[in-house]
């Protein structure tokens, strides 16, 4: 599907909008830049290198822990999904550790792990575990109970019918939590750089702001949201062309 | 046919033929419950080799648990379901299921090959062998051109044929078939009829077919078995109607025949009663 690009109508203009007014009032601030500046900022950083180190440090840990915590949480969700005893045994320590705000866990991670990329890991890791977890364990509930008819009356054994009707059955919407839990992983990659880890671009958001540069912070915000659209736009296309024929109706447009 | 070994006066083992009309399926004096509700009641009927038969009823008479009973999904409150004279406990290789809902029974993510690919992979068939059979049911139910398309891009009929071409792949010695062209069209339906009914032919399969459509059951069928609903002390059955109607059945001539009328109309007196 091609975008309208008339959609970013509003926003220039809004740019637009904001560059003048800002030139026309001499405004001179802490808190404000205007939008020539914020690219400027950016152009610089992305010359320098620092925004590429910055990013890459975000990446690899949001990105480790996600394949660390969601790879987990895919694994026992397909465990729970599968095993009706095993769900019902675990349902209590699930929904009592799933509340916790992983950004709470911050202070734990940095006594255990001090800082580096390590305590940021385990955090994601943390975060990314529940809905992978969950989503998975739901995804495995709900495969069309006509399909595991199908398989009994064909005569599969039970270790098949897991490999050829329930995996490819649940694996679309696993791909959809997966690609939620990009996003989650992201986020609290950056809040936890922000907290506490001196590394990454939430750490280079930090010192923007202390170091009064408004410009630059503004800058690494668009960045990283940048950063978020790309990485969920590269996926939802994996999504299209990969289960293209196994989403009901079609594509599903953009869930 | 099976076998059976007997002594003769001489004390020396000899095979004997089982007589040849010896039923298939035998239904005996079965009864169902779902929970305390009594769906089916004193159900009796045999089912002969390569016999075809319509089971007709209203919505919740049990013709769709008669069927699973069959299957082996589900077991009997009372009485028993045998098949070549042993009690069905389980699903077989060679009892093949048409569902009603084709787009749930058929996977998303295969292929028309794939599919049929499926019931192959369930018999073990060596991966040789497997892409000329499925070439050859994909001809025999018209999907030949369509082997590489996936059932999100079939019409309605055509996923139907396709749930059907992978029923044929485990080459069943009964085919059950749930209501199959009921959310069809009336022309589609009347092509999948006949063209049906040739596959079966063919093959000898013996068909138990359920449908709400009284003319799609005399047209369709040798016997016609028509249950009553909440049957309460009572059978099951109401009425069993043998339709003695010349095959091949022609959608134009056979539906005019006088037999048929008849049938159709005795057929319509028992709905009358039923509701």
């Amino acid at each position: 599907m091609k975008p309208d690009l008339r959609g970013l109508a509003v926003p220039a203009a809004l740019m637009v909008l904001a560059e003048a007014g800002m030139r026309l009032n001499q405004v001179q601030s802490d808190a404000l830049a205007r939008p020539t500046e914020v690219a400027g900022a950016l152009w610089q950083a992305v010359r320098d290198g620092s925004v590429w180190l910055s990013s890459g440090q975000t990446l690899w840990a949001a990105l480790a822990g996600l394949a660390l915590g969601g790879g987990l949480g895919l694994l026992l969700g397909l465990w729970l999904g599968l095993s009706r005893r095993a769900a019902q045994a675990s349902t209590l320590s699930v929904e009592l550790l799933r509340p916790v705000p992983s950004v709470a866990l911050i202070p734990l991670s940095m006594l255990v792990f001090g800082f580096g990329s390590g305590m940021e890991i385990a955090v994601v890791a943390f975060t990314c575990f529940w809905p992978m977890l969950i989503l998975t364990q739901a995804a495995v509930r709900q495969v069309e109970p006509r399909l595991l008819e199908v398989a009994q009356m064909l005569g599969f054994p039970p270790l098949a019918r897991v490999t050829k009707i329930v995996l490819p059955a649940a694996l679309p919407r696993i791909f959809m939590a997966f690609r939620l839990s990009v996003g989650i992983a992201l986020v609290v990659g950056v809040t936890v750089e922000i907290a506490a880890n001196p590394q990454g671009l939430g750490y280079a958001l930090m010192n923007a702001q202390q170091s009064l540069r408004p410009d630059l912070m503004f800058a690494l915000v668009l960045w990283i949201g940048l950063m978020g659209w790309g990485l969920s736009a590269g996926l939802l296309a994996l999504q299209h062309r990969w289960f293209r024929h196994s989403l009901p109706g079609g594509t599903g447009g953009q869930s | 046919m099976t076998a059976a070994l007997a002594r003769d006066t001489g004390q020396r083992l000899a095979l004997v033929q089982e007589a040849p009309d010896t039923p298939l399926i035998v239904f005996d004096n079965v009864a169902l419950d779902f929970g305390a509700r009594r769906v089916i009641n004193r159900l009796s009927f045999t089912m002969r080799r390569g016999e075809f038969v319509c089971v007709i009823g209203p919505s919740g008479c049990g013709k769709t648990t008669l069927l699973r009973l069959l299957t082996g999904l589900v077991r009997p409150t009372a009485g028993e379901v045998r098949r070549n004279g042993q009690p069905v406990t389980g699903p077989a290789q060679d009892v093949a299921i048409v569902f009603q809902d084709y787009a749930k029974a058929l996977l998303p993510w295969r292929t028309v090959a794939g599919n049929v690919s499926l019931a192959l992979e369930a018999a073990k068939v060596p991966k040789a062998e497997r892409a000329g059979r499925i070439r050859a049911l994909l001809d025999k139910v018209g999907l030949a051109a369509h082997a590489d398309k996936y059932p999100g891009q079939l019409s309605g009929g055509m996923q139907q044929r396709l749930q059907i071409a992978r029923c044929l792949a485990q080459e069943p010695a009964v085919l059950l078939m749930d209501e199959p062209f009921g959310a069809l069209d009336a022309m589609t339906r009347q092509t999948l009829q006949d063209e049906m009914l040739q596959l079966v032919e063919a093959a000898g399969t013996s068909v138990l077919f359920i449908t709400h459509d009284l003319e799609e059951a005399i047209y369709l069928g040798d016997t016609v078995l028509a249950l009553r609903p909440s049957p309460a002390e009572q059978s099951s059955l109401a009425q069993t109607f043998a339709v003695h109607l010349d095959r091949p059945r022609n959608q134009l001539t056979t539906r005019e025949a006088s037999e048929f009328l008849r049938l159709r109309r005795a057929a319509f007196d028992y709905i009358k009663e039923t509701h």
